[in-house]
C-alpha cells in the first residue's frame, strides 16, 4: 500500500504493508536509521519518535495509523529548539557510553521539556522511565536534562 | 584518490590525498618499535597519524568501541605526546588488520594498561620528527627546539613554524626509535587527565548512521535466523513455501551448520527486502527440529546435581594452604554458607547483527564486534576461503559487555549473504539474542569458615560446583583460586565439582569476578557480623599490612595496601558509621580485578511490597596514577555499578528442556530510570601505571548491595538475582 507520511517537516511517499511498524518504515524503506532497534515490543524507547509532538514507539505503531501526525525522529529533533538544547545538553554533559539507547532518551527527554519545562526529578522519572539504557548512563540522563531546563544540575 | 609510497625508512609513508584535507599529509605507522617496547607491554605497538598542511590531524582509533570511550581516549595519548590542539584532531575508526595495528579487541579491560605507554610513544614519534624538520629548516640542533600546540619554535622563541609547513619535510625523514623518546612530564599534560566528551557525541545525538545496524549497501537485504531452541538441534523437517509465499520474502533456507556452540549452527534463513517482512516470513514457518540430547537441559536438575555435589567429596584441589580441617576443629566460631548464582545474557542494547557483500569469491563484512579478526578466522574456517578474502569494518557497538567478542552472529550474516546472492544484513530479534547468547555461567558455593575467639579468620574452605569435565572448565566458568581471602588467611582450601554443561557460555563484564566477588565479599560480611565485628574494620584486619600477595605484573597480584587505600576511601565518602533511619542499610565491599581496585559502599532499604530500594552507591577506585579520561572514567565506573545493581536486583536466564525461557526485557528487565540511584565516583591515585575501567566497579557492588540490605533487614541474600525475597 501507498502511504504518504510527514516526516521531520518533508513529505515521504513509502510503498510498505500496512501493518509495518514505522520503525521499520524509517529503517528500510527510508534509510533514516536514527531511530533505533531495541526490543519490538513497546520494552525499552530505543524507537521513540514524536508524533504531533507525543513520544510513541515506532515499533508497534503501524504505519496505517500514523495518518497526518507529524512525526519527529532524532534526525529532525534538532529544528526545534528544544530538542536543540537537549542535544547541546547531551553532547556536553558527555551522556553517551556506548550511543545506542541515546536517540530514543533524547527524543523521550525533548516531548517531557516541551511539555514542562522545569521538570522535578519525579517528573523526570515518570518521562524517562520507560527508555532503557544497558550502558546505565541514568544519572547523567538527569543532569543533562537538568541542563537543558536551566536547572542546577 | 589515495596513493601511497614507501619511503626506504622503515615503515614511514608518505601519502598524498585529494579527499582528506586538499594537501599533502604525513602518514606514519608503526607496527613494531623495537624489542624493548614489546617486552615493555604485551600488545603491538602501533598507530596510524594524518597531518594535512592546514594543520588538521586525523588520528585512527585502533580498537574497538563498545561504549568504553576507547575511540576518544586513544587517540587524547597520541594527541597530547604529538602536542597538538584537541579541537584539531579527526578521529577514524581503523581498519581492521591487526599486521598494522596490533591488537584490535576491546575486552578484558586491557586497552589503557595495553596501549598507555606504546599508544604515547606514537605521539611523541611524530612530534620528534615535525622538530626535526624544523631544525633542518633553520639548520639548528633539534635538540633545543620546543613544541606548543601545532606548531615548533625555536630555541630563543622568535621564529615557528607551524606543523602543516613541516609535513612534507617530516616526511622524508628516518623514523626515530620511539623507546629513546623522552615523553611528556605529566604536570603538563594538556589533554589526558581532562575530560573529554566521546568524539561521536555530536553523530549519536543527531542520528547519523554509526552502528552494526545502520550499514545500508546499494541492493541489500535483510534476513533473519531462526534456530533451535535447544542448542545445536538440527533441523529434521521444515516447509519453507509459506515463508516464500509472503510478499517481499526473497529466498528462505536451510543452513546445515555444525555442532560447535560457537561456530555457524543449523537453522533457517529468511531473506527479504526489508527486516519486518523477513520476520513476517519466519512467523509462517513450521519446523520440526531433531531430538537433541541437550533437550534434557534445566536450571532444577542443575541445581539439584550441584546440590548432590556439594555433599560429596570434591573432585578437585584448586588452591590449599595451612590445615584447613585442624584449624576449623580449633575455631572458636564455625560459620557456614551455600551460594547460588545464576546464568546471565549480555542484553547489549543493540541486538546481534552483521551486514555481508560477496564478491569474486571474497567478502566485505561490516561488524559491530570486540574481536573482529577472532571473527575474520572463523568466517575464512567456516566459509572455506582465505583470511585474506575476509575485510572486516568495524562499526561502533551499542554495548559489548563481553557478547561480542564472540562472532556467532558474523559467520550466520556471511553464509546466508552468500547463499542469498546478495548484500544482506541479519538482524536478531531481542528474542533471538536473549535465546542464544553466551551465558555467564550460573554456579555454586559452599563455604566454610572459622574464626577464633579473638574473632580473626583461622580457616577459610570453599567447595565451588561449576561447569565442565575432567579438568576442563567450559569457557568462563573458571574457578579462580586466588580470590581473596587467598592467601591471606593462613588455613585456607578451595576446591571445586563440576557439572557437564551443553550450553554456550562465554564473558560477561569482569568474568568470574562477577560471581565471586559476591560469593566470598558476601561471606566475609557474614562472618563480620557473626563475630559482631564492624564489617569495615573486620576487612581491615584481613587486609593486614600493606603487601603484595602475587607475583609482580600478574592478574592475581593483589596489592593489600591499595585494597585498603579504596575501602577506607569509599568508608569515609559514604559517612560510614553514621546513624541511618530505621530499615535501610549501609552495605560494603571491596574487589580487586582486571588490574583495579574498587571498594563500594551502597545504602538501601526495602519497600513495603518487599522490593529493594537503592538509595545511593559510592565507589572509590584505585587504577593506577593517571585517569586517562575523567569523563569517560567516571561513566565507567557508574555503568558498572549500575549494571551490577541491576542484575542482582533481578536478572537470570532459566534452563528449561534445554531451552531459554526468558526472552525480552518483560522478563530479563534491565535497571530502570527510576531506580537508578546516585553514584558518587572518586578515583584514588597510586604510583601504579594506569589500568582499565570497563570492569573492576562491577564485581564489589552486588555484596555491597546484599550487605546493605542485609543491615536493612537481617536477611542475608545467598541466592541471586534478590527478586522477591525480601518480600
Ligand atoms: S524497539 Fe521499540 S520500544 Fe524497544
Ligand atoms: S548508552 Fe549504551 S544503551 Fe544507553
Amino acid at each position: 500500500m501507498a502511504f504518504t507520511l510527514t516526516i521531520n517537516g518533508q513529505s515521504r511517499n513509502v510503498e510498505v504493508e500496512g501493518d509495518t511498524p514505522l520503525l521499520w518504515v524509517l529503517r528500510d524503506a527510508l534509510n533514516m536509521v536514527g531511530t533505533k532497534f531495541g526490543c519490538g515490543a513497546a520494552q525499552c524507547g530505543a524507537c521513540t519518535v514524536h508524533l504531533d509532538g507525543v513520544p510513541v514507539r515506532a515499533c508497534v505503531t503501524p504505519v496505517r495509523r500514523v495518518g497526518t501526525k507529524a512525526v519527529t525522529t532524532i534526525e529532525g529533533v534538532g529544528s526545534d529548539p528544544v530538542g536543540a538544547r537537549v542535544q547541546e545538553a547531551w553532547k556536553t554533559i558527555d551522556v553517551p557510553q556506548c550511543g545506542y539507547c541515546q536517540a530514543g532518551q533524547i527524543m523521550a527527554a525533548t516531548a517531557l521539556l516541551t511539555a514542562k519545562p522545569r521538570p522535578t526529578d519525579a517528573d523526570i522519572d515518570a518521562a524517562m522511565n520507560g527508555n532503557l539504557c544497558r550502558c546505565a548512563t541514568y544519572n547523567r540522563i538527569r543532569s543533562a536534562i537538568k541542563a537543558a531546563s536551566g536547572q542546577e544540575v | 584518490m589515495d596513493k601511497r609510497l614507501a619511503s626506504p625508512s622503515r615503515r614511514l609513508f608518505l601519502q598524498t590525498s585529494a579527499a582528506v584535507g586538499g594537501g599533502l599529509l604525513l602518514s606514519f605507522n608503526l607496527p613494531a618499535a623495537g624489542r624493548a617496547a614489546e617486552a615493555a607491554a604485551p600488545s603491538r605497538l602501533n598507530a596510524f597519524v594524518r597531518i594535512a598542511r592546514d594543520g588538521t590531524v586525523t588520528i585512527a582509533a585502533k580498537r574497538a568501541e563498545i561504549g568504553q570511550g576507547m575511540k576518544t581516549t586513544l587517540p587524547m595519548l597520541i594527541a597530547e605526546e604529538l602536542d597538538v590542539d584537541w579541537a584539531q584532531v579527526r578521529i577514524e575508526q581503523a581498519p581492521v588488520d591487526n599486521a598494522v595495528y596490533g591488537d584490535q579487541w576491546a575486552g578484558g579491560s586491557m586497552s589503557t594498561p595495553q596501549e598507555w605507554e606504546p599508544t604515547r610513544r606514537v605521539g611523541a614519534v611524530a612530534r620528534a620528527l615535525l622538530i626535526a624538520a624544523a631544525a633542518q629548516r633553520w639548520g639548528l640542533p633539534a635538540a633545543g627546539l620546543v613544541t606548543e600546540p601545532g606548531v615548533v619554535i625555536d630555541p630563543a622563541g622568535k621564529r615557528r613554524l607551524a606543523y602543516g609547513e613541516l609535513v612534507e619535510a617530516a616526511a622524508k625523514l628516518p623514523v626515530p626509535d620511539p623507546q629513546a623518546l623522552t615523553l611528556k612530564d605529566p604536570a603538563r599534560y594538556r589533554i589526558i587527565g581532562k575530560a573529554h566528551p566521546q568524539s561521536d557525541n555530536p553523530a549519536i545525538v543527531t542520528g547519523q548512521p554509526l552502528y552494526g545496524l545502520d550499514v545500508r549497501l546499494p541492493g541489500m537485504l535483510y534476513a533473519t535466523f531462526l534456530k533451535a531452541p535447544v542448542f545445536g538441534a538440527r533441523v529434521d523437517r521444515v516447509d519453507l513455501a509459506p515463508a516464500l509465499a509472503v510478499k517481499g520474502v526473497r529466498a528462505a533456507f536451510v543452513v546445515e551448520g555444525g555442532t560447535a556452540l560457537d561456530g555457524l549452527l543449523p537453522g533457517v534463513a529468511v531473506v527479504a527486502d526489508s527486516w519486518w517482512t523477513a520476520r513476517k516470513g519466519r512467523q509462517a514457518l513450521e519446523v520440526v527440529w531433531t531430538d537433541h540430547p541437550a533437550s534434557g537441559q534445566s536450571s532444577v536438575a542443575m541445581a539439584a546435581r550441584a546440590a548432590e555435589l556439594a555433599r560429596q567429596a570434591p573432585q578437585r584441589v584448586m588452591r590449599q594452604e595451612g590445615n584447613v580441617e585442624t584449624a576449623l576443629a580449633g575455631a572458636a566460631k564455625v560459620v557456614e554458607a551455600a551460594y547460588h548464582y545464576p546464568f546471565l545474557a549480555h542484553a547489549t542494547l543493540e541486538p546481534q547483527n552483521c551486514t555481508a557483500a560477496w564478491k569474486d569469491g571474497k567478502v566485505e563484512i561490516w561488524a559491530p564486534a570486540q574481536d573482529p579478526e577472532e571473527g575474520r578466522g572463523l568466517v575464512a574456517r567456516t566459509l572455506g576461503v582465505a583470511p585474506g578474502d575476509v575485510t572486516i569494518h568495524l562499526t561502533r557497538s551499542g554495548g559489548g559487555f563481553g557478547r561480542r567478542l564472540m562472532n556467532d552472529y558474523m559467520v550466520e550474516a556471511a553464509w546466508i549473504a552468500r547463499q542469498a546472492g546478495a548484500p544482506t544484513q541479519l538482524i536478531w530479534s531481542r528474542e533471538d539474542d536473549t535465546r542464544h547468547d553466551f551465558y555467564r555461567p550460573a554456579g555454586w558455593h559452599n563455604l566454610t569458615a572459622g574464626l577464633d575467639a579473638q574473632g580473626a579468620l583461622v580457616a577459610w574452605r570453599s567447595h565451588a560446583v561449576s561447569f565442565g569435565e575432567g579438568d576442563k572448565f567450559v569457557r568462563a566458568a573458571e574457578v579462580d583460586a586466588s580470590q581473596f581471602p587467598a592467601r591471606a588467611v593462613a588455613n585456607h582450601l578451595q576446591t571445586v565439582s563440576t557439572l557437564p554443561l551443553a550450553v554456550p557460555t562465554g564473558w560477561l563484564r569482569a568474568p568470574g569476578n562477577n560471581a565471586f566477588g559476591w560469593v566470598f565479599q558476601s561471606f566475609i560480611d557474614e562472618l563480620a557480623h557473626a563475630s559482631g565485628q564492624d564489617p569495615v574494620a573486620f576487612r581491615r584486619r584481613l587486609l593486614g599490612e600493606p603487601r603484595a600477595l602475587g607475583k609482580p605484573g600478574g592478574w592475581d597480584n593483589l596489592d593489600t595496601g591499595r585494597m585498603r587505600g579504596v575501602l577506607d576511601r569509599a568508608a569515609e565518602m559514604a559517612g560510614w558509621g553514621r546513624a541511618v533511619a530505621k530499615g535501610t542499610g549501609l552495605g560494603i565491599a571491596a574487589h580487586f580485578s582486571h588490574l583495579g581496585y574498587v571498594a563500594v559502599v551502597i545504602e538501601a532499604s526495602v519497600g513495603d511490597d518487599g522490593t529493594p530500594v537503592v538509595h545511593k552507591a559510592w565507589a572509590a577506585v584505585d587504577v593506577g596514577r593517571q585517569i586517562l579520561n575523567p569523563s569517560g572514567a567516571e561513566q565507567q565506573v557508574q555503568g558498572s555499578v549500575l549494571d551490577a545493581i541491576g542484575s542482582t536486583l533481578r536478572q537470570k536466564i532459566t534452563l528449561e528442556n534445554g531451552a531459554v525461557v526468558e526472552g525480552n526485557f518483560g522478563d530479563y528487565p534491565l535497571l530502570r530510570f527510576a531506580e537508578a540511584p546516585p553514584v558518587e565516583v572518586a578515583f584514588v591515585l597510586s604510583d601504579h601505571p594506569p589500568t582499565g575501567l570497563g570492569e573492576p566497579a562491577y564485581p564489589p557492588t552486588p555484596p555491597a548491595l546484599c550487605n546493605a540490605l542485609f543491615a536493612a533487614t537481617g536477611k542475608r541474600i545467598r541466592t541471586l538475582p534478590i527478586g522477591d525475597q525480601l518480600a
